[in-house]
């Protein structure tokens, strides 16, 4: 262990400067799958957890306290802004009069989205809440150790 | 109706936001509340007052239960609402006196201000769900009130008590209530007054009683259930004399009360309630006059007036029931007088010791009057209201519907328990006042106006209705009577009824109650005394069963929760074989169909290999990375079966989950002490044919999952209306965010919820670590 900790800058090279191009790849790709989950294979749960992996590798290659300063909020605020938004977006059409949850649509063929209403939006609320589930739990347990 | 009882909940919460130090006076003002219900409550007194009939307010709550928010006025609940909004206006002008140097007094009038509101829910609801509800609520918020001086461990263990007995007891009388629901088809009190009959000829019939009697006797402090009465006695004095003489005591008498009608007239019922009533009665009162501390003795003597309206009720009769309510009346109002009077002697002596308390009426001759006429209005001296319920009392035996030897029997307890109630009432009332002043006794101050002017104004009212009883026996008695009852009646209160045997009784009661008071000096050997029969107390058996629920539990989970994960797993897994396994082999008829599987291909037999290969890894490795390693394997080589079988969306999830597993017990990994090995041949073969056992009947299920056939409408709408519907191409995604939106949404809060648990768990612990630091 000790001899493993002196070597840990030598050893992290190779990760590290593969982690600051994957990083922003893995997010992107994220994205991207949380958008096409409406049409192909994909979605915000997928999404989300490419995501959470993108930054546990970040975390890996230099420390979770330095992923989380990335971000100027704590991983665990973005769990409540996640249910907020699929709150909300199951709320959107009871405005409009129709019940609780049901679909919305606002345009048909916007460019790389398709077609855009409350289900996408529900689904970045998931793709959220995902991130922040696992960011917390990942975080807090290696803080620990 | 549901107004002002609302408004009551939300006042009982808006007292917390008064701050005792800024503003204590303002505490003596909150007594508007109380006193303004009590008006609302008496403009209803026309209506009710010739007591055959009854207004009810509907309110509807949740009517495919059968459970609404109606509430009702009758004789019997109006004398019960009068009792608690009067007796509580007094109660929060004292306290407010007697609890100033308090800096909790703002908790104290909210916990009253709950107790208050659910008191007044108790005696006026019509559905007995809801009945129910405000009768736990007064167990719950009397639970805060008897232990309000929370640093005093005497304190909250009797307040546990009470909670603990009355909660019992609340339970088994919701199952009463559960019972009558189903036998009678309502919860209503209104419709089951209509037709009593239905639950008088039911099997459920004696079942329902006894759980009734549970409920009612463990609130009303019955023997065997006596004992948290005179430990609820830790509560301040206000408490004491607001809910244990007056008020919460008697919920259990209005439900006997409120049931005579629908359950009464069977031999039974009758016969437990006289039974219980008559020994609580007697116990009760023989007990309390060997007691020096005032409030004791008044808790025996609360107990034994208890049993005494149990027991008329009991009986049953006209007279009985008249008895019974005019007795509610006398006895809230001495009774409340004397724990008034103790809380002003303890609040300027400091002592409640009846051996040391002595001439007090030198120094403050008001309270003397009215400790004074309490004593003589429970001895039952004429011109005092007590006077005139004790004539009755003693009426109902002359009432001509028994036999010469059961005469005799009902006029002995009767006569014993009142002789003893007399000296004890002298006792309290009489003995701390009278003789000579001790010394240090001399520099005491009057009591202020707050203080003296409740008991005050509870004595003129014993003195004015014993002498123009006319004033409430035509208002409120009657009607409350006719509603215990059923039926009119003719009876009346009056002072003289001739020379006859009663009055006889009276006589000698009286005597016999004087003399007994000069027999019996107060001392601590008499009280040392009663300790001796401790041991064969109700208390001490139920702090026994008590101890073995405690040990029972102990055992229990040290079993199961042992601490060690793999224990835990084992259970889970042997339960979950043994329970499935059993409804696969006893319910449904084993089937594998081969015919319908498909050959290996050459792909899949890679990846089965791979598995098998990644299992042998981790069942006999002694390294943890090379077990999660493997577990790795074994999570992607069933993303490749995903893959083949065309679920391409499972499958990315599956490869996200299992990398993120991975990693998760890497980190974990780190934290554990090296690897050793625990386990024995013994162990391990155990723990083989769980796992083989597991296996083998999962792989049924999934062969018999198969076989059955499946569902097909349910995927086909799915599949059809996706894009019809959601605008989406992808199935699955689209029943994620759309057709099942609601259960991911639920899903979500499910994983935040395991966060929030992991966050607190780990961070509770740091900071415990830090602490010790």
């Amino acid at each position: 262990m000790e001899r493993n900790r002196n070597n840990e800058r030598l050893d992290k090279t190779i990760l590290r400067t593969s982690t600051n191009y994957l990083l922003p790849l893995l997010i992107l790709f994220s994205i991207f799958l949380l958008i096409r989950g409406h049409y192909l294979p994909g979605g915000g749960f997928v999404g989300g957890l490419v995501a959470s992996i993108a930054f546990v590798l970040h975390s890996f290659a230099y420390s979770p306290t330095q992923t989380v300063k990335m971000f100027s909020i704590k991983p665990f605020f973005v769990i409540p802004t996640g249910l907020m938004l699929c709150f909300l977006s199951g709320m959107l059409p009871t405005l409009l009069g129709y019940p609780f949850m049901s679909g919305v649509w606002f345009a048909d063929n916007v460019v790389a989205i398709g077609a855009f209403g409350s289900a996408l939006i529900f689904d970045v609320g998931v793709y959220m809440v995902v991130i922040g589930v696992v960011l917390t739990i990942l975080f807090t347990i290696s803080e620990n150790t | 109706m549901l107004l002002p009882i609302i408004v009551t909940f939300l006042l009982a919460f808006l007292m917390l936001l008064l701050k005792p130090q800024k503003i204590l006076r303002l505490f003596k003002f909150v007594c508007v509340v109380p006193l303004l219900l009590f008006l609302y409550l008496i403009t209803y007194l026309p209506a009710v007052y010739q007591g055959t009939k009854s207004i009810l307010f509907k309110n509807e709550w949740i009517p495919s239960l059968g459970i609404s928010l109606d509430f009702k006025i009758d004789g019997l609940s109006m004398l019960f609402g009068l009792m608690i909004t009067g007796i509580g206006t007094l109660i929060y002008l004292y306290a407010a006196e007697y609890l100033k140097r308090d800096e909790n007094i703002h908790r104290f009038y909210c916990y009253l201000t709950l107790f208050m509101g659910a008191m007044l829910g108790v005696v006026l609801s019509d559905n007995l769900i809801t009945l129910f509800i405000f009768w736990e609520l007064t167990s719950i918020s009397s639970f805060f009130l008897i232990g309000y001086n929370t640093d005093q461990e005497a304190s909250r263990k009797s307040a546990l008590w009470a909670l603990s007995l009355t909660g019992l007891g609340g339970f088994l009388m919701l199952a009463a209530f559960a019972l009558i629901g189903i036998v009678a088809g309502t919860y209503s009190l209104n419709e089951l007054l209509a037709y009593p009959d239905v639950l008088l000829n039911n099997e459920y019939y004696y079942i329902i009683i006894f759980l009734l009697f549970a409920g009612a006797f463990t609130k009303s402090a019955q023997f065997p259930f006596h004992f948290w009465l005179p430990g609820a006695m830790k509560a301040p004095t206000p408490v004491s004399a607001y809910l244990h003489s007056a008020t919460m005591v008697k919920a259990g008498i209005y439900i006997l009360a409120r049931f005579s009608p629908i359950l009464g007239g069977d031999t039974v019922w009758n016969d437990t309630l006289m039974i219980v009533g008559g020994i609580t009665m007697v116990m009760g009162a023989v007990l309390s006059v060997f007691h020096k501390d005032m409030k004791g003795l008044l808790a025996y003597s609360t107990i034994s007036a208890l049993g005494i309206i149990v027991f008329l009720i009991g009986i049953g009769t006209e007279t009985a029931l008249y008895a019974a309510c005019t007795f509610i009346l006398v006895h809230a109002l001495y009774k409340a007088t004397l724990f008034l009077i103790t809380g002003i002697v303890d609040h300027a002596t400091h002592t409640r010791d009846l051996s040391v308390l002595r001439g007090l009426r030198k120094v403050m001759p008001v309270i003397a009057i009215a400790g004074f006429i309490a004593a003589l209005s429970s001895a039952g001296i004429p011109f005092t209201f007590g006077f005139l319920s004790k004539e009755l009392i003693y009426g109902v035996s002359t009432d001509g519907i028994w036999t010469q030897e059961s005469i005799f029997v009902l006029t002995g307890i009767a006569l014993l328990t009142n002789i003893f109630l007399t000296s004890s009432g002298f006792l309290a009332g009489i003995r701390p006042f009278f003789g000579k002043l001790p010394k240090e006794f001399e520099k005491i101050k009057k009591p202020n106006f707050y203080l003296w002017f409740p008991p005050v104004l509870l004595s003129a009212l014993t003195l004015l209705f014993g002498i123009v009883p006319s004033i409430v026996d035509q208002s409120i008695l009657k009607s409350a009577t006719i509603s215990v009852l059923g039926t009119s009646t003719q009876m009346y209160l009056s002072l003289w009824h001739g020379f006859n045997l009663v009055l006889l009784l009276s006589a000698i009661t009286i005597v016999l109650g004087i003399l007994l008071y000069f027999a019996i000096k107060p001392s601590s050997r008499n009280e040392s005394r009663l300790k001796g029969l401790d041991d064969f107390s109700p208390q001490t058996i139920l702090t026994s069963i008590a101890l073995g629920i405690r040990w029972f539990a102990f055992r229990y989970t040290r079993f199961f929760h042992n601490g060690y994960l793999r224990v835990y797993i084992m259970f889970i897994v042997i339960f979950f074989t043994g329970i499935v396994g059993y409804k696969l082999f006893a319910d449904v008829p084993l089937r594998v169909n081969t015919e319908d599987l498909s050959a290996f291909r050459i792909y899949e037999f890679t990846v089965f290999v791979i598995t098998i290969i990644a299992i042998y890894f981790i069942t006999s490795t002694t390294s943890r990375l090379t077990s999660i390693a493997a577990l790795g394997v074994i999570g992607y080589s069933i993303c490749l079966i995903f893959v083949f079988y065309g679920a391409p969306d499972l499958a990315m999830t599956q490869f996200a989950i299992d990398t993120l597993t991975v990693v998760l017990f890497v980190l974990v990994l780190f934290k554990l002490p090296p690897f050793l090995k625990f386990t024995n041949k013994k162990i391990q073969f155990r723990d083989g044919v769980i796992s083989v056992c597991f296996g083998i009947l999962i792989s049924l299920i999934t062969l018999q999952a198969l076989v059955s056939p499946s569902e097909k409408d349910v995927s086909k709408f799915y599949a059809d209306n996706a894009y019809v519907l959601a605008k989406g191409k992808n199935v699955v995604n689209v029943i994620l965010v759309d057709f099942r939106g609601f259960d991911t949404m639920i899903e979500t809060i499910v994983l935040s919820i395991a966060a929030v648990g992991v966050y607190s768990i780990l961070k509770y612990k740091t900071q415990d670590g830090e602490k010790s630091e």
